[in-house]
C-alpha cells in the first residue's frame, strides 16, 4: 500500500463550546484529488488552519508524509486585489519567489517563473496588468503563485466560488492536468458537488457531526445537506 | 545658483530625502497607507515641538515620536476596517499635544512655521550629513528586506498564506515610514511631508507595472519635484514647498490622466 503523504488522525477542535471536529480521521496517498465540502460554518477553513499549522488540534495529531517530504502549496479564498492593482500578472506571480534576500532575481528563479507561467497557461498573458485580468485569469495567477516553490500538495480553498460555470471548468481542467503531470496532491475545499464530481476520486464530507473520506462514486447529492444540494441544482439549470 | 553653500546643502538633501521618500512610497502606496504617512507626519510635528520644549534637536523629537507612535499604530490596528479610526484619534491627540508643547515652549511662532511648512534653504552641513545617513539608512533597510516587503505590500494575502509573518512586517515597515517620514519633513515640512511619499509613488502605480519601474518612476517625480522646486524658489523668493507641492500633484494628475485614457 502506497504510504499516505498526509494523515489526519483522532483530530478534535472546537471554539468555545462548539466542537467542529470529534475524533476526526482520514488519510490521502500522493497524486490523488480528494475534495472537502460542507455547508457554511462547518469547519472547512478550520481544517486548512489546521493542516496548514496555523491552529494546533485540542486532540489526535496531523503526520505529514516525509518521503519526499511535503511542501503545501495553498490558494487561499480571498483576495481583494481592485481593477487598479498595479502588477502584471508576471511580476505578480514573481512575489512568492523568496529564495534570496538579493532583490534582484537569478536566472534559475526567472527559469522557474517562466515555467510555471507555462504550466498555468499565462505566458501569453504575463505582461498585462493583474487588476484587468478576468476572474479566471486571476485565479491562474493565485495558482502560479502557490505552485512557485515546487509544492507536492495543494490545497485549493474554494478557488472557483466567484467564477461562471465555463470558467471553473477551464481551472479545473488545468488542476487535473497539473494533478496528473506532477503527481501533485490536491485537496480541493468546494461547495460545489458537481465539480467534487467531475474532478475528485474521493472526498471529505463535514457535516458537524463528524467526517469519513468516501469514494466520489458513492456522492449521492440527494443525501447532502440543503445548502449544498441547492448548488447544483441551481448549476443544472 | 550652486556656488551658494546653502544651496548645495539643499540639493544634496533634498536628493537624498527624495530617492528614500519615492521609494518607501512605493510601499506606502501598496499597503494603502497614506492616512497614515499623513498621520505621522502631524505625529513628526509634535515630536519637533516637544523637542523645542525640551531643549533638544527637532529630528530627534520627530524620530523619537514617529517611531513610537508606528509601534503603537500598528498594534493598535491589524485590522484594516479599525485602522483609520484609531489613526485619527492617534492624530488628533498628537496635533494637540504639539500646540500645547509650542506654548510651553518660549519660541517664536516662526519656529512652528518651520517646523510645519520646512526650512531646506536653511539648513547646515552637519544636518545634511544627519539628513542623508538616515536617507541611506532606510534605503539599506527596504534593500535587505526588499522580496519579502514587496510580497506583503503587494499581496498581503498570498504573504500570509505562505507564512510570512505579516503583523511583524507591518511594524518593520511604520518603523521605516517613521523614519523616512521625520527626514522629508525637513524639507517640505510635516504638514507636506506625504506629498513626497505618497504623490510620486501614486503616479507609478498608474505608469509602471513591475516594481522595479514603479520605483523609478516613484524616485524620478520626487527628484523632479525637489529640484525643480528649489530652482524654481531661487529664481522667484517662493517657498520650495509650494513648488515642490504644485509639481508633485500636476505628475499625478497627469498620470491619472494617461491612465484614464489608456483604459478608455
Amino acid at each position: 500500500m502506497t504510504k499516505a503523504i498526509l494523515s489526519v488522525e483522532h483530530m478534535q477542535f472546537g471554539w468555545n463550546d462548539r466542537q467542529l471536529f470529534n475524533d476526526l480521521n482520514f488519510a490521502l496517498t500522493p497524486g490523488t484529488m480528494t475534495s472537502v465540502i460542507g455547508p457554511n460554518g462547518v469547519g472547512k477553513t478550520t481544517l486548512i488552519r489546521l493542516l496548514m499549522g496555523q491552529l494546533q488540534p485540542a486532540a489526535g495529531k496531523i503526520v505529514w508524509g516525509t518521503d519526499p517530504a511535503v511542501k503545501v502549496g495553498y490558494v487561499p479564498q480571498f483576495r481583494n486585489l481592485d481593477d487598479e492593482y498595479p502588477l502584471s500578472i508576471r511580476s505578480f506571480v514573481q512575489l512568492s519567489q523568496l529564495g534570496s534576500i538579493l532583490p534582484w532575481h537569478h536566472a534559475a528563479e526567472k527559469k522557474r517563473l517562466d515555467e510555471v507561467l507555462e504550466q498555468t497557461h499565462l505566458t501569453h498573458l504575463a505582461n498585462q496588468r493583474l487588476g484587468m485580468a478576468s476572474g479566471g485569469e486571476k485565479q491562474k495567477a493565485y495558482l502560479a503563485q502557490a505552485l512557485i516553490a515546487h509544492p507536492n500538495f495543494l490545497i485549493l480553498d474554494e478557488a472557483t466560488a466567484s467564477l461562471d460555470v465555463a470558467t471553473k471548468v477551464e481551472l479545473m481542467d488545468l488542476v487535473a492536468e497539473i494533478n496528473q503531470k506532477t503527481n501533485l496532491t490536491v485537496l480541493f475545499v468546494t461547495h460545489d458537488l458537481q465539480l467534487a464530481k467531475d474532478y475528485t476520486q474521493q472526498y471529505l464530507l463535514l457535516d458537524g457531526s463528524g467526517a469519513q473520506l468516501q469514494p466520489i462514486a458513492n456522492m449521492n447529492p440527494e443525501r447532502m445537506p440543503a445548502e449544498l444540494r441547492a448548488v447544483v441544482e441551481t448549476e443544472e439549470k | 545658483m550652486l556656488h551658494y553653500a546653502f544651496m548645495q546643502n539643499a540639493f544634496l538633501a533634498s536628493t537624498f530625502i527624495a530617492i528614500a521618500a519615492g521609494v518607501v512610497g512605493v510601499f506606502v502606496t501598496a499597503r494603502s497607507t497614506s492616512f497614515l504617512a499623513h498621520t505621522l507626519s502631524e505625529i513628526g510635528f509634535a515630536g519637533a515641538a516637544f523637542a523645542v520644549c525640551v531643549g533638544i534637536q527637532p529630528l530627534v523629537g520627530m524620530l523619537l515620536f514617529t517611531m513610537l507612535s508606528a509601534v503603537t499604530v500598528g498594534r493598535m490596528s491589524t485590522k484594516q476596517s479599525r485602522r483609520e479610526a484609531s489613526t485619527s484619534a492617534v492624530s488628533s491627540l498628537f496635533v494637540g499635544l504639539g500646540i500645547l508643547f509650542l506654548s510651553l515652549s518660549s519660541s517664536s511662532s516662526s519656529y512652528a512655521t518651520s517646523i510645519l511648512f520646512g526650512s531646506i534653504v536653511g539648513i547646515s552641513r552637519a544636518e545634511v550629513w544627519q539628513l542623508v545617513a538616515l536617507a541611506s539608512f532606510v534605503l539599506i533597510t527596504v534593500l535587505i528586506s526588499y522580496r519579502w516587503l514587496a510580497f506583503d505590500s503587494f499581496d498581503a494575502v498570498g504573504a500570509n498564506a505562505r507564512g510570512l509573518k505579516t503583523s511583524f512586517i507591518s511594524i518593520f515597515f511604520l518603523i521605516i515610514l517613521a523614519i523616512a517620514v521625520s527626514t522629508g519633513a525637513q524639507i517640505v515640512g510635516s504638514l507636506l511631508v506625504f506629498i513626497l511619499l505618497t504623490l510620486p509613488s501614486s503616479a507609478a502605480k498608474y505608469l509602471g507595472k513591475t516594481l522595479p519601474q514603479m520605483l523609478l518612476i516613484s524616485v524620478a517625480g520626487a527628484l523632479i519635484g525637489v529640484w525643480l522646486g528649489l530652482v524654481l524658489a531661487y529664481y522667484t523668493n517662493w517657498p520650495v514647498t509650494f513648488f515642490i507641492s504644485v509639481i508633485e500633484c500636476l505628475f499625478y494628475l497627469a498620470a491619472l490622466q494617461y491612465h484614464k485614457w489608456r483604459m478608455a
